[in-house]
């Protein structure tokens, strides 16, 4: 096997094992703060995908007028489309904006999913605390069914092409750059973005926690709700606040995903099991333990998917995740960065 | 009676009746009228209702007592499907040595996986059963082609050895499965003025076997492993300082459980010889836990009446169509009509996830004892109302 296809699967590995970690990581959020298992958390990401589609239709809302001038094959004359907003800024800045709907659609995501975040919170994964796990994993699997759904009504079945801006189209040799022949290691630009992307984000959310007062308050709230609470806090609120967080995360994942991977309404339900392995993997209530889980599954998902690989061991590209989660599980039960007294009974 | 206290008798005497007179129960609006459409006794649906029933039963004897959730039932669904369509490709046309292999073979499954899953509980015994579930269904999917037909599912074919009967294959087409030459597709239809009541082999056997299944299933409630099994879930932890290990009662709990859906799987092949893949997805692993949530966790009947109940709905509500919902609606002033029919479509039809997503969470929010639950708390409260009087 040569280096330069090493390379290539790592690689390819990452802009997966993004998304894995960056649900796995609001996964672990809600779960540290709030003690629920959240299993509408890919319903979330899925809807992130769709506001990324909602904005690009709504960009591309256009006039129409008659061009007298050209018929089209039936006779009637042709129908020339032009969007609002290129009447509004002209047409090279419209088409900028069209162009770059999706790194548009983060602004128009975040307000979106931090509302979703806390009407979900306070309407009903509140009312859930008392209540024990499997309630919670059943309401919430309630819930995203219906979210599932309502989004599948809107938009249909079938997968919506968003794509990435004209500047990111292509690949870009990242073999050339340690010294590879070029042509040997191509990785489109997209999912480099969305790797810095992710890692941009991830970065945001451990500083959050870990420089602001807000964050030691959140902090000090997954240690000991009580103690907090009688400090005269109000640690409610904030769990709240880190719910729609860990929405918005969910959320960003999904906007950033679409040029990888055209939307469709079950696509939250095919990265949520998987992101439930990433966390128990990770470790329960660990946030790099979450982080990392999801990378190492990422790479190691594509390398499984190597042909030599598969020769070699028909279908465990497959089935290599749900491997990795049972050995790990019985080898080490806590996961990787687990720690002791999590979620143990 | 049957070695069962007075009131299970009556419970088992109940579902008995009921799954009896199923066909004409379904019925009960004439051929032709307004609301035919809400009838459900055709042989199709009232198979699925009962083999249904007895995967949530089985299901809810590790749920229900133990409290462990597995969301990988719907694997040993799938085993037991493919053992089945296997004994009827390579043994007999006949259902019995299929309907018993599929138990087995699930069974034995059961135990592999459970042996592993159970050294953890809780939530992560779930992921670990739905670890497990989505491996066999990647597995049956794509590398275990020659076993499990791929993507398009395992059938019984012509040219089947089929080695006890082979020289029942002579007529041309592929032989339907049958219990002792009586065909399992087999009906009689009984016209009582207007109603159509159709009786059918297999709807029967599979009512049969659910009622043994049904009464296997008090007999363990109510049995000294059932109370430890109910100890398993009230407080494991004094379980094991009064110096019983959990472990093999739970391990066993499990693979009852997973042998009733392998008999579930067993008795769906027998009725229609086509097993898939998707029969094994953790959405139809979801499925059954959906079932024994709706009628009542931990109860006798209510996995019973849950698995009836959804899968009505799934068949009636996906049948409703906007021509239908205008017919209904006819008598009311055409803005008001237009404004039902809006309203109602997007739950029926193809939007007939939403209202079971919708139905779901109401009654996890609001009847956390499922159905059955619900009426029984009613009944006190009238009950007690009654006593003050």
């Amino acid at each position: 096997m040569e280096l330069s296809a090493l390379l290539l699967q790592v690689l390819n590995g990452l802009d997966k094992g993004s998304a894995y970690a960056l649900i796995a990581l609001g996964l672990t959020l809600i779960f540290g703060t709030l003690g629920v298992v959240n299993f509408a958390h890919g319903a979330l990401f899925m809807i992130g995908a769709f506001c990324a589609v909602t904005l690009q239709k709504l960009l591309t809302l256009s006039i129409i007028t008659l061009d007298e001038t050209k018929t089209d094959f039936l006779g009637n004359p042709q129908k020339i489309r032009t969007p609002y907003v290129e009447e509004w800024f002209g047409t090279a800045a419209g088409q900028a904006i069209i162009d770059w709907a999706v790194p548009l659609a983060i602004l128009f995501a975040i307000p979106i999913m931090l509302i979703i975040g806390f009407i979900m919170e306070r309407g009903l994964i509140k009312h859930f605390y008392k209540r024990p796990h499997a309630d919670q994993i059943l309401v919430t699997f309630g819930l995203a069914i219906v979210l599932q759904e309502i989004i599948k009504a809107y938009f249909g079945a079938n997968q919506i092409p968003v794509p990435a801006p004209e500047a990111f189209i292509g690949s870009f040799d990242f073999g050339q750059l340690v010294g590879f022949d070029p042509g040997q290691v191509m990785y489109p630009y997209w999912r480099i973005v969305y790797f810095l992307f992710a890692m941009l984000i991830i970065a945001l959310v451990f500083a959050f926690l870990q420089f602001t007062t807000f964050g030691m308050v959140v902090r000090a709230g997954m240690a000991d709700r009580e103690t907090v609470g009688l400090l005269g806090i109000n640690i409610d609120k904030r769990f709240t606040i880190m719910f729609g967080i860990a929405a918005a995360v969910a959320g960003l994942a999904g906007v950033m995903y679409t040029p990888i991977n055209p939307p469709n309404y079950h696509m939250g339900m095919d990265f949520l099991v998987i992101s439930f392995v990433v966390v128990v993997v990770g470790g329960m209530g660990s946030l790099g333990g979450a982080v990392l889980a999801g990378f190492i599954l990422g790479i190691l998902e594509s390398f499984a998917s190597m042909r030599e690989v598969i020769e070699f061991i028909p279908g465990i590209n497959q089935v290599v995740i749900y491997l990795a989660a049972i050995v790990i599980l019985l080898a080490r039960p806590r996961g990787l960065l687990g720690r002791k007294g999590v979620m143990e009974s | 009676m049957l070695g069962l206290s007075r009131r299970d008798f009556l419970t088992l005497l109940f579902v008995l009746v009921l799954v009896a007179a199923a066909p004409i129960l379904m019925n009960p609006f004439p051929e032709g009228s307004k609301f035919a459409q809400f009838n459900a006794g055709y042989p199709d649906l009232m198979q699925r209702f009962v083999i249904f029933g007895i995967f949530a039963v089985g299901f809810n004897i590790l749920f229900g007592l133990t409290g462990y959730l597995s969301f990988g039932h719907a694997a040993f669904l799938g085993a037991g499907s493919y053992a089945g369509v296997w004994m009827l490709k390579l043994l007999t046309i006949n259902v019995i040595p299929a309907i018993v292999v599929s138990t087995l073979v699930a069974g034995v499954f059961a135990l592999i996986i459970g042996f592993i899953s159970l050294r953890r509980s809780g939530i992560y015994f779930s992921i670990l059963t739905l670890a497990f579930a989505q491996m066999s269904f990647a597995l049956a999917a794509s590398v275990l082609t020659p076993i499990t037909g791929g993507e398009t599912g395992l059938q019984t074919a012509l040219n089947d050895p089929r080695i006890l009967d082979g020289a029942a294959s002579g007529t041309g087409n592929i032989p339907a499965p049958a219990l002792f030459g009586l065909e399992m597709g087999h009906s009689w239809q009984v016209k009582m003025g207007d109603w159509l009541w159709t009786f059918n082999v297999g709807y029967y056997l599979s009512a049969l076997v659910l009622l043994v299944a049904f009464y296997i299933s008090i007999r363990i409630f109510r049995s000294p492993f059932g109370m430890m099994l109910k100890a398993v879930k009230s407080n494991n932890q004094r379980l094991s300082y009064t110096g019983i290990s959990p472990r093999p009662y739970t391990l066993a709990a499990f693979v009852i459980s997973g042998m009733y859906a392998g008999l579930a799987g067993g008795l769906m092949v027998s009725m229609d010889p086509l097993a898939g893949a998707e029969r094994m997805q953790w959405t139809a692993s979801g499925e059954v836990v959906l079932m024994t949530i709706l009628g009542g966790v931990g109860t006798l009947i209510g996995p019973v009446l849950g698995a009836g109940l959804i899968k009505y709905f799934e068949n009636i509500f996906s049948k409703i169509n906007d021509n239908l919902l205008h017919q209904w609606f006819a008598f009311m002033p055409d803005g008001l009509e237009d404004f039902m029919v809006t309203i109602i479509h997007p739950f029926v039809g193809k939007g007939w996830h939403l209202t079971l997503g919708l139905m779901f969470m109401l009654v996890v929010i609001f009847l956390p004892g499922g159905l059955i639950g619900g009426l029984s708390s009613l009944y006190n409260r009238v009950f007690r109302r009654s006593k003050a009087h």
